[in-house]
Order: structure tokens, then sequence, then C-alpha cells
């Protein structure tokens, strides 16, 4: 028994350090959109029609959106497709089960998923922006979908409209005796609605709005952090004077 | 009973309205004697803010946990919902939460240093013995306080550190498997243990973590506080029995105290407005994945003020308990040897090194990973008796002491980083030398403690004017 653990463990650890060799993919910088209202509307928009499909983000309510400068009826007439109250939390209708076949499980909950990749590689939404600008055709995938940040990904390539179709080109490197598949750059196959820098601005917006989503309170937070700083400051120079006032007669 | 004192009919209403107070309820003495009469030494420097911070940060670490209990649902399936409906739908949920959370790091760091500048300057020595083991016994709770207080947001990281820390119960011989049954009430960490545990966190272990407070102050109190010369201040009073080095707690202490408090609400607000993750360290990114029980993350860490324990744990592989037993044995042939002990007891400490061998021989590894990990805790209950220099504090200690005492807290710390990181034989090897390390300087103190040239300890305390 203890030899079929032991070489339970020994191929999943192998299983891991092959996953991690895939995973070398380095992240690229998303840029910081949260506090730009047009990009997060922007984001919200391609996040409700592509991402809600499958993916639920059960603890964002609809009408938070107006912290990001929408009307309760904008949010009403172009962002409740699964819902008619505002008050509700983005739920997905998608059957877990049928997800299961689908896609080899249930799609992750996305209200927090910008917080959760984070990571040595960057932070989660330098994954996420990553994530969705390296998805390319393989036919031996069961979605014929895979991706370069996430290898052997379950989801298949949802804008690939927007992006079109795109081929990873590899190179042989030796390098330590051993060839090894050096990624150099990607070749278009077929053009899709937007042009790659379009593309690339596109996925910016949707990562700011899940970034934002991630923790709707975040530059609220900064900004009340800079008066508590100032008070402290204030606060602590008053009693460092108190302070000297009281010691001046300890000798 | 006390007489009954007549006050003025003339005097001042709070004059009299303390009398009556103070016929009934020792108001005005307890005040007297642990704020505006309690003496302590004048030459308190920085590291005797820490002592005041840990009681702001359990007050902080109190007052916001009664607000978060008022949202959290302690249920498996509700827990991690409920924690994210906090973070967003309560108003200020987010600031009390993050202030909890913080809170709970910044417990540690007080804490840590609070427990070196005791260790620095002897402050566990006679006659504050008992302070020392009543806030070793703070440390116990607080780490108990602090594990079971990490599963509550039910994330990936919560379920799995406990997972990992419960399973190590069932390495204890014979009893393991019903113990970790008992402590997790499942079979696997679940709906169960989430219960108990925050039972735990929320009533048994605070009661008895602020009941400890109170008698480490009140032991302080009676013993007086220690300073950084390590000189007893009552030995020189004057005339109407006050301490010539002594100066009122009140008010030169709580201004002074107050001024740390101003600066640590600096940085502890800095963290929680502008970093509240702390680069994942004070809050870890594969907890905001809510609990998966059939997904196993690739690296299970505990929080960072666990991790040197966590490191002492995984140090001790097959081959480090042989170490260990050569070290048991070699110790007992030293005893047979070399002191002047009765044959009888020689014999005892033998045949007990060949039981304990024994025993480490054939018990596996894991359990005596966590003997030590618990080890290294307990040892410090004991450490009053340990130190054996002639003089309390460090600043009259021999010169090499002083590289000991640096050694201990590097070691201290990259055991803590290497507890961070994922297993690595280089990380393993260094662990296991670091561990000796610890044992050794606690172990080992009442022999190196008193080598070496002390200095002149002055008769009173050095004070230089602010």
């Amino acid at each position: 028994m203890k030899k079929i653990l032991l070489a339970c463990l020994l191929s999943l650890m192998s299983l891991g350090l092959v996953h991690a060799n895939e995973e070398s993919m380095a992240w690229d910088k998303a840029p910081n959109k949260t506090n730009d209202l047009v990009a997060l509307q922007h984001g919200a928009k391609i996040f409700v029609n592509y991402c809600l499909n499958c993916h639920a983000a059960s603890y964002m309510r609809f009408n938070r959106l107006k912290d990001i400068g929408l009307t309760e009826q904008q949010i009403k007439d172009n962002l409740l497709f699964t819902t008619d109250k505002v008050g509700e939390t983005m739920k997905v209708t998608m059957d877990p089960k049928q997800a299961k076949a689908w896609f080899g499980g249930v799609p992750p909950d996305l209200t927090v998923i910008a917080r959760s990749r984070s990571g040595h590689g960057g932070t989660g939404a330098d994954y996420l922006y990553t994530y969705m600008r390296t998805f390319y055709q393989d036919e031996s995938r069961p979605t014929g979908w895979n991706n370069l940040a996430y290898p052997n990904v379950g989801m298949p390539h949802v804008l690939w409209e927007l992006q079109g179709v795109r081929r990873p080109i590899f190179e042989k490197v030796e390098a330590h005796e051993q060839e090894h598949e050096v990624f150099k750059g990607w070749e278009q196959v077929t053009p899709g609605k937007l042009t790659p820098q379009e593309y690339d601005q596109a996925v910016g917006d949707l990562v700011g709005y899940l970034q934002w989503m991630a923790e709707p309170v975040q530059n609220t937070r900064v900004r009340i952090g800079v008066w508590v700083l100032l008070f402290l400051l204030g606060f602590t120079f008053l009693a460092w004077r108190l302070n000297a006032a009281y010691w001046k007669d300890i000798h | 009973m006390a007489n009954f004192k007549e006050i003025s009919p003339n005097a001042p209403l709070g004059d009299k309205f303390m009398n009556w107070v103070d016929n009934r309820f020792p108001a005005t003495k307890l005040y007297k004697e642990h704020l505006s009469e309690y003496y302590a030494p004048k030459n308190f420097n920085f590291w005797y803010f820490f002592g005041s911070l840990s009681l702001l940060v359990l007050v902080i670490q109190i007052v916001t946990g009664i607000f978060l209990v008022m949202h959290y649902k302690p249920e498996a399936s509700m827990a991690f919902a409920s924690v994210e409906y906090i973070m967003r739908d309560v108003p200020w949920g987010w600031l009390i939460r993050y202030m909890h959370s913080t809170g709970a790091s910044a417990f540690f760091i007080v804490v840590y240093l609070h427990m070196f500048r005791g260790l620095m300057y002897g402050s566990y020595r006679q006659p504050r013995e008992l302070v020392w083991i009543f806030g070793c016994t703070i440390f116990l709770c607080l780490m108990a306080e602090a594990f079971m207080g990490y599963l509550l947001p039910w994330g990936q990281m919560s379920y799995w550190g406990a997972q990992v820390i419960v399973n190590l119960f069932s390495a204890v011989p014979f009893i393991g498997p019903d113990l970790a049954l008992l402590i997790r009430g499942d079979y696997v960490v679940g709906d169960a243990t989430l219960n108990r545990f925050f039972s735990f966190h929320v009533i048994a272990v605070p009661l008895v973590l602020v009941g400890l407070v109170a008698a480490h102050i009140i032991a302080l109190h009676e013993v007086g506080s220690n300073n950084p010369d390590g000189v007893e201040i009552k030995d020189h009073k004057d005339a109407n029995g006050i301490p010539l080095d002594g100066i009122p707690f009140h008010p030169y202490y709580s201004v002074h105290d107050v001024m740390g408090v101003g600066v640590f609400l600096m940085i502890f607000t800095a963290i929680i407005f502008f970093a509240p993750e702390l680069g994942g360290y004070f809050l870890e990114y594969n907890n905001f994945i809510p609990a998966d029980p059939l997904k196993t993350p690739n690296h299970i860490a505990p929080v960072w003020y666990f991790t040197p324990y966590y490191s002492m744990l995984r140090a001790i592989t097959g081959e480090m308990v042989n170490v260990l037993i050569l070290i048991v044995l070699g110790a007992a042939a030293f005893v047979f040897a070399k002191t002047k002990l009765s044959t009888v007891l020689k014999g005892a400490v033998v045949v007990a090194a060949v039981l304990v061998s024994i025993m480490m021989y054939s018990i596996d590894a894991k359990f005596w990973g966590v003997v030590v990990m618990g080890g290294a805790v307990v040892i410090l209950f004991f450490l009053p008796w340990l130190d054996h220099c002639e003089v309390k504090s460090i600043r009259y200690k021999p010169e090499w002491h002083k590289i000991m005492y640096a050694i201990f807290v590097v070691n201290f710390v990259v055991l803590a980083y290497l507890g961070v990181q994922p297993p690595s034989h280089v990380g393993e090897r260094i662990s296991q030398v670091g561990t000796l390390f610890y044992f050794g300087f606690f172990l080992l103190m009442p022999w190196w403690s008193k080598l070496g040239q002390t200095k002149a300890v002055p008769d009173r305390v050095v004070f230089h004017a602010h």
C-alpha cells in the first residue's frame, strides 16, 4: 500500500514538474484601468456579453456598477440578461452538469478572480491580460483551443471573433545539451473583427473591469487612506510634543 | 471590611461620587496601583513600546471581531460568500475585515518583538518568572486563535492549511487518528470543523486570552518592570518608599505610549489602506478561491507567522531522527562519564535515553516533527531556569553572547523564510541545521550562558534626559 501511495505521489510530483515547465510563459504587464470609467464601462459590457454566459460573478451585484458611472436605467437597459432586478448578483443559468460535460468542470466564479491569480509572475490582472491574449487553435484539445498562459485549459477562446485565429511560432533552441522550444511570436491565421491593437485595448478594458470587480472599494480605500495618514501624522506630532513636555522634568 | 470613609458634605460632587464608589469598589486604589502610582523605570527604550501595542492590537481584534461576527456565516456553503458580503455589501465592512486580517499579522509582529525584548534584557529572570510564563501561555493561545481564525474565510489556503495541520495530530501513536477525528468532527475538514473552530475562535480562546493578559499585567505590577539595564529599581528607594529611578506610569509612560501608538497606527493603517494583502503575506492569494476538498493546491504554506515552526516540522525527516537519536545517546553517555550524579541517577538517565531512542527509532518521523514543532514553543517556558548568566541584560553580558542572540534572530528569520518556500533539498538541510541551533541555543544555555567575562552592572539605571 505504501509503495502504491509513494508511486502515486512521485508520479504526481513529476506531473507537477512538467506542468511547471509548461507554465513558464512570462506574464505581460496589464495596463491599470481601475480609475478609467470609460474603460471600466466598456470592460463591463464585454464581461456581461462574453463571460457571464458561463462564468458567474455571484458576489457582485449589478447595481454596484453605479460605482463606475452607470445609472440604474442604463444597467437595466444594457446589461441585465439573466435577471430583471438590479439588486441581484451576477448569477449564471448554465447547468453545472452540462458545464462538466462541455468543459470538463464548472467554470470558476469570476468575482475575485483577479485577486486570486496573483503570484510570482505578477498581479492577477497581469495573468488575466496574458491569458486572454494567448489562445491558439489546437485540434488535439476537445474544444479545439489551447492557451500558452494556461496550457490545456478547458475554456475555448470566447473572444476569437474579435481576435481572429492565431498560431504561436516556436523556435528550437539548444541549451544545456537539450532541445527546448522557445516561444517567438504569433502568426495571424485568419483576421478578427479587431486589429491586434484594438484587441489588446479591449482585453485591457475587460481585465480592468475584472480587477475593479474583485474589490470595488479599492480606489476609495486609497483615497480615504491618505486622509487617515495625514490625521495620524498630526496626531503623532502632537503626541510627540506632549510627551516631550511631560518628560522635560525627568532627569 | 474596609473602613467606611466619610467625606465632607461640602466636597465637590465628583469627590463625593468617587468616595461613594471607593467605599464599595477599589476604583481609586486600582487606578493608583496600576497607573498613577505604578513606578516604572525611567530608562525604557524603543523596545518597551510593544507591550502596550500588543494590548492595543488585542482590543482592535476583539472590537473588529465583534462586528465581523454580526455578518459572518459559520457554515461551509456560506462562509466564503459571507466574507465577500462583508467586503462588498456591509457598509465599512471592508475596513473592519482588513483591520482584523492585518491585525492578526500585526499581533504576531508586536508580540515577537515584545518577546525578543524580554529575551534581550532578561525580563524572565527572578522574580519575573511568572510574568514570562503567563506571556508564553498567551503566545500559545494566540497561535491557537490565529490558526482557528484562519479557517473561517473558507478559502483554499484556509481549508488545506487546516487539513495539513490537523492531520499532524494523527501522527501521535495509538490515539492519533481518533484525536484528529475529535478535532475535525469529521473524517475531513468540513462544516463540523468550521463550526467548532468558529466557537473556539470567537469565545473560548479569547476568554482565556483576556484572562491571561490580566494575569500577565497583575504579575508584572506585583514585581515591577525590568529595564534595559536589568537593574532592580526597588533596591534604591527614597524616604517615601518610591524607587529613585521609577516614575509614575501615568502620565509619563501613558503619553510615551500614545506616541508609540501614533507611529504604529501609521504603519498599520498604511497597510490596511494601501496594501491589505501585503504581497500575499497577510492575505494569501489562494485564499480568494473558495475551499475545494477535491483540489489540493500545489503548494500549501501556513501564514508567515507560523513558518519558523513549520520549517522545523519539515526538517524532521527519517534521517534527521537518526541524528537526534545520536544526540540523545551522546548526551546520556556524557552524563554517565562526566557528571558527579549518584550511580542510580546515572543509570536512570541512560535507561531513559535508550527508551527514548527506541521510541524515536520505531515511531514515524512525522510524529517527531510534531514534537519538535510543539517543543520549539514549549521550550520558551523554561527560559527562566535555563539562563545562568550572572547578569540579566544583554548590555552587560559577554560580547560573544550578543553574537549568539544575533545568530538566533537570523536563524529564526531564515527558518521563517524557508517555511514559506516550497520544499527543496538545500532548504531541508538548512532548516535541519537551523532547528538544531534553535534547540541548542536553549538546551545548552545553562552552560554557555555562564561562559565569558560579564561587564560591571551599574548600581542605578543609565538614563540620559530626552
